[in-house]
């Protein structure tokens, strides 16, 4: 029965063309894409424990297009988690009411400036 | 016989009770994590943007980002907040991905998400230590 249930839900598209889907959808995707990130960003870290040469290593082998845009996905991904967070952190303990759909335009706003600022930032 | 029947069913279903409110107390406690981590986590967030957009300007290189960290306590203070707090964070989501779409049982979940806790602690601690001693 409740794998039934499930089988409707998601086959449902009608509930997934919503916006309010999508900031579900973006907001545990791009948790799970940072998830995976941060082992290996600790890791290139801790390159440090073996010197500055094992680090500066690691630095020029990233130090390559491919890389840098994944780095620019990562900067959004993570401003748009953070932000897609603070919205509902606001939706759950927040006073305001209503469905503030508008919201999640915020939230993306956030992440297109936090992208924006970090291509400037690469080329500057 | 009918009415030891219907105590033996009485007991089976007040252990399903027990089970359940057990199940809600524990989802209850991880939302409440997630949120409290999340918090801390969006203030961290911020400052690290605004890290990433100084650190990156004119590339990245060992001298000058070990030359910011190396025995910055207060540096190292605030990347061990957000350490701890994403290792609180991360778990929850992760866990819960596992058994939504992955079809992980709740007893799994939770092992999974305390070997995700352990790894993004050791790991992120360590990172810590290797920026800043």
């Amino acid at each position: 029965m409740k794998a039934i249930a499930g089988a409707i839900r998601r086959s449902d598209a009608r509930a997934h063309r919503h916006a309010s889907w999508w900031a579900f959808a973006l907001h545990r995707g791009s948790g799970l894409a940072l998830a995976v990130f941060l082992p290996l960003h600790f890791w290139a870290l801790g390159q440090a424990l073996h010197g500055d040469a094992a680090l500066d290593g690691f630095l020029r082998f990233a130090d390559r297009p491919l890389f840098k845009l994944a780095e620019w996905g990562l900067v959004v991904l993570l401003a748009l988690h953070m932000a897609g967070g603070v919205r509902l952190l606001l939706i759950e303990f927040g006073p305001w009411s209503g469905l503030r759909k508008d919201w999640i335009a915020g939230a993306a706003g956030v992440a297109v400036l936090a992208g924006v600022a970090f291509a400037l930032a690469l080329v500057a | 016989m009918r009415a030891t029947g219907a105590a033996v069913e009485g007991a089976a279903g007040s252990r399903r009770a027990e089970g359940a409110a057990a199940l809600a107390i524990a989802q209850a406690r991880r939302w409440y994590w997630q949120r409290i981590s999340a918090m801390v986590l969006a203030i961290c967030v911020l400052a690290h943007l605004a890290v990433i957009l100084y650190a990156v300007r004119g590339g990245l290189s060992a001298a000058e980002i070990l030359g910011r960290t190396r025995g910055n306590w207060a540096f190292a203070a605030f990347y061990t907040v957000f350490v701890v707090a994403s290792a609180v964070h991360v778990p929850v989501g992760i866990a819960n991905i596992a058994r939504e779409w992955a079809g992980v049982g709740e007893r799994a979940g939770v092992w999974l998400g305390r070997a995700v806790a352990l790894l993004v602690l050791a790991m992120g601690l360590r990172a810590v230590v290797a920026v800043v001693a």
